[in-house]
């Protein structure tokens, strides 16, 4: 297993820019994730590293070797796709020997790995069965025993659960979790499903039209994502943005959104600009009948220990998390209170997050 | 609007029994969710209610009216399907122009236009309406699809996952919206979805179907929180609900003859263990941003519990559990319900 580096990676298509700049190192058996909407450059990215995609500048390194011009066959990289493209003609235990048959590696040791990597799977019972009466779950064991029996320096999976639907991807994503526990190899995952870049990832690389916007720890980027597009893009329902005017100065704390007062962390940033956005993830928004901020419940919706309300205010469209328990009726009025000290404020013109005690780690209650 | 009444129908397709008599009755102005998995026999159920198959056992009326026989044009009903079959020559107006087009309405152009207005701004489209369909986004799309549902009036909505070839955002954001224009209209809409978040959040009621039969007919609330049996029991709530064979639980409480115990990942807690309650060992804990799900190992089950995520819990840790409101399911699945229920 390998350490994998990407060095100012830059990648255009004629006009349009893929991937711009790119930095990152997936350390040696860390589970990484790209994550992003369609279009985000996180596969462009990730058929670099392969070799499927030369880059227009910027370096590849695995395992210290730089790999950037050398061919994907010459990368020891394991590559699993969407579509489980199986041989319909082998049966399971062909279909896995596959690419060490034609690597040309003996046949005791490619029963061996085969036996291996069925055993690693749990599909051993499959191995002499057709592929093309396999259930999709079982169709993407092939398709991973096929990448295992390499023993690859790495793996890189380009939305291999993609397909399934989402009972079956809930129950894959764990066997992932679980596999890679098992080999501990090192993957470079893309998704653009952000619960599953959370419950996979040990680090997330979040990309947005080509640009890398954070990388880090789940719970980081959830709770202090460094752009709106990030705070936008992981959380669901995304979290809440409301617009104000006035220019913050280090140790505020408390914000003018129109007439209202809102608590915040300390600001520790210099220079704020004047447009900017407060940021509220729903399960930080309470109803209180005194809060200042007052609007039309909207709708909601029954999601079983929790409900999501949707609140017209003044603002904007607020959604809050809520107990189920709670009685709410489309059309009543609420006020809605917020939770100081998770609070986060956004230059609305960059888009980027201010720094504030959240930052330095000070939270409370 | 109307309502819809279904009465023992079947439906085979060679060996395949699709629909097994299936009886289902949705009240005027209701959003009723068929729920299951690919193959439960859902689609069947719509294409019957349009007239697109034909029964083979029982009947199908309408504002109590039998219409089991009649030819789907005769039903006034609207499909949506999952994909959005829009006519990609013609720009978003004239798609949704063209029921109304019908010769056999003969609507003024002008009484057109203030229809397709309306809906238009009904799926907030509005300013799209010179686009050519093919220049829309995928949500945009399915709007448009909607949309041409909707212009014709029908007294009944069957839609088919329409919103299952969308991106998550979009998804969400569409469900809200067809939920919003559902109460604006008071229609009467039957949909069908293998994704239990829809089910949950737009039904007035949800039918759960397996294996082409209806298990539970319900409210979301009572499907969630009182299923008849394991199978409704494991198929709402996300992370699934906690399932232990009885045995290694057995407790003064359990009642007699109950195998299996079902405990929703809300309502299994963690403390600090005590000597004489049960005690797991966390296994993983991750993080989902407003949540954790802890997962914890207890006489060889795994089991999944929500925890605040600012909470520590650490990998390797003894925790004491405990179970609020637990479940009781006999050797064939179906529920035992305690005297007090």
């Amino acid at each position: 297993m390998a350490k994998i580096e990407v060095q100012a990676l830059h990648k255009s298509f004629g006009d349009f820019v893929a991937v711009k700049d790119s930095n990152f190192t997936v350390e040696d058996g860390e589970f990484f994730c790209l994550l992003g909407p369609s279009g985000c450059g996180k596969t462009t990215t990730l058929r670099m590293i392969a070799g499927l995609e030369l880059p227009t500048s910027g370096s590849i390194l695995l395992a210290g070797d730089d790999v950037t011009l050398r061919r994907a066959s010459a990368r020891d990289i394991a590559f699993v796709f969407q579509l489980f493209a199986l041989y319909p003609h082998m049966n399971v235990r062909r279909n896995i020997a596959f690419p060490l048959v034609s690597m040309g590696v003996r046949r005791a040791e490619v029963n061996t790995r085969v036996e291996e990597a069925a055993r690693i799977l749990r599909i051993t019972e499959l191995l002499d069965r057709p592929v093309s009466g396999l259930s999709g779950g079982d169709r993407q064991r092939v398709a991973l025993g096929r990448a295992i029996v390499r023993r690859p320096k790495a793996f890189l999976m380009d939305e291999p659960l993609g397909a399934l639907d989402a009972e079956l991807r809930q129950a894959m994503t764990e066997e992932l979790h679980d596999l890679h526990d098992r080999i501990g190899a090192t993957t470079v995952y893309v998704t653009h499903d952000q619960i599953e870049a959370m419950s996979l990832g040990d680090k997330i690389a979040v990309m947005n039209q080509g640009v890398v916007e954070q990388i880090g720890a789940p719970q980081e980027i959830y709770d202090l994502p460094a752009t709106m597009f990030v705070a936008d893009f992981v959380g669901s329902p995304p979290m809440n943005f409301i617009r104000f005017e006035g220019r913050l100065k280090p140790h505020d704390r408390s914000v003018k959104v129109g007439a209202v007062s809102v608590a915040i962390p300390e600001i520790r940033q210099e220079g704020s600009a004047e447009s900017l956005v407060l940021g509220v993830r729903p399960e930080c928004v309470s109803f209180l009948d005194s809060a200042p901020f007052r609007g039309r419940v909207f709708g909601t919706e029954y999601l079983g220990t929790t409900q999501i309300v949707t609140v017209d205010i003044e603002q904007g469209q607020i959604k809050a998390r809520l107990p189920s328990l709670l009685p709410v009726r489309a059309g009543e009025t609420v006020g809605l209170a917020f939770k100081p000290d998770s609070l986060m404020v956004f230059d609305r013109e960059t888009g980027r997050a201010i720094r504030s005690a959240l930052h330095q780690g000070e939270r409370h209650g | 609007m109307a309502e819809i009444a279904l009465s023992h129908v079947s439906k085979q397709f060679g060996a395949v029994e699709a629909v097994r008599d299936l009886s289902l009755s949705i009240a005027s102005g209701e959003f009723v969710v068929l729920l299951g998995p690919t193959g439960a026999g859902k689609t069947t159920t719509l294409r019957l209610i349009a007239g697109l198959e034909r029964p083979d056992q029982g009947g199908i009326s309408i504002d109590g009216r039998d219409v089991t026989r009649e030819p789907p044009a005769a039903r006034d009903v609207a499909f949506v399907f999952q994909q959005y079959s829009l006519y990609p020559h013609l720009t978003v107006y004239d798609n949704l122009a063209f029921p109304l087009r019908s010769p056999l309405r003969k609507l003024p152009e002008t009484e057109i236009r203030r229809q397709v207005q309306e809906v238009a701004d009904l799926l907030r489209i509005s300013g799209k309406l010179g686009n050519r369909a093919t220049r829309l986004s995928g949500g945009e799309m399915q709007r448009v699809a909607i949309g041409r549902a909707l212009v014709r009036r029908p007294s009944i909505y069957l839609m088919d996952e329409p919103l299952s070839s969308l991106d998550a955002k979009l998804r969400a954001e569409l469900r809200l919206e067809i939920k919003r224009i559902q109460l604006d209209l008071g229609a009467t809409i039957l949909y069908v979805t293998h994704d239990q978040i829809e089910a949950m959040t737009m039904a007035s009621r949800i039918g759960v179907i397996r294996e082409g039969g209806l298990v539970q007919y319900g409210t979301p609330r009572e499907i969630y929180e009182s299923p008849n049996d394991l199978y409704v029991a494991a198929r709402l709530g996300s992370p699934r609900i906690n399932l232990i064979p009885a045995n290694l639980l057995r407790t003064a409480s359990t009642p007699k003859g109950a195998e299996t115990v079902g405990v929703r990942t809300e309502h299994l807690a963690i403390g600090k263990p005590n000597g004489s309650g049960l005690v797991g060992r966390v296994h993983r804990v991750e993080h989902l941003g407003d949540q954790n799900h802890v997962h914890i190992e207890y006489r060889g089950q795994a089991l999944v519990t929500l925890a605040d995520p600012h909470r520590p819990v650490l990998a390797g840790e003894e925790v004491g559990l405990s179970l609020i409101d637990p479940l009781y399911f006999d050797a064939t699945g179906r529920r035992l319900r305690l005297a007090a229920e």
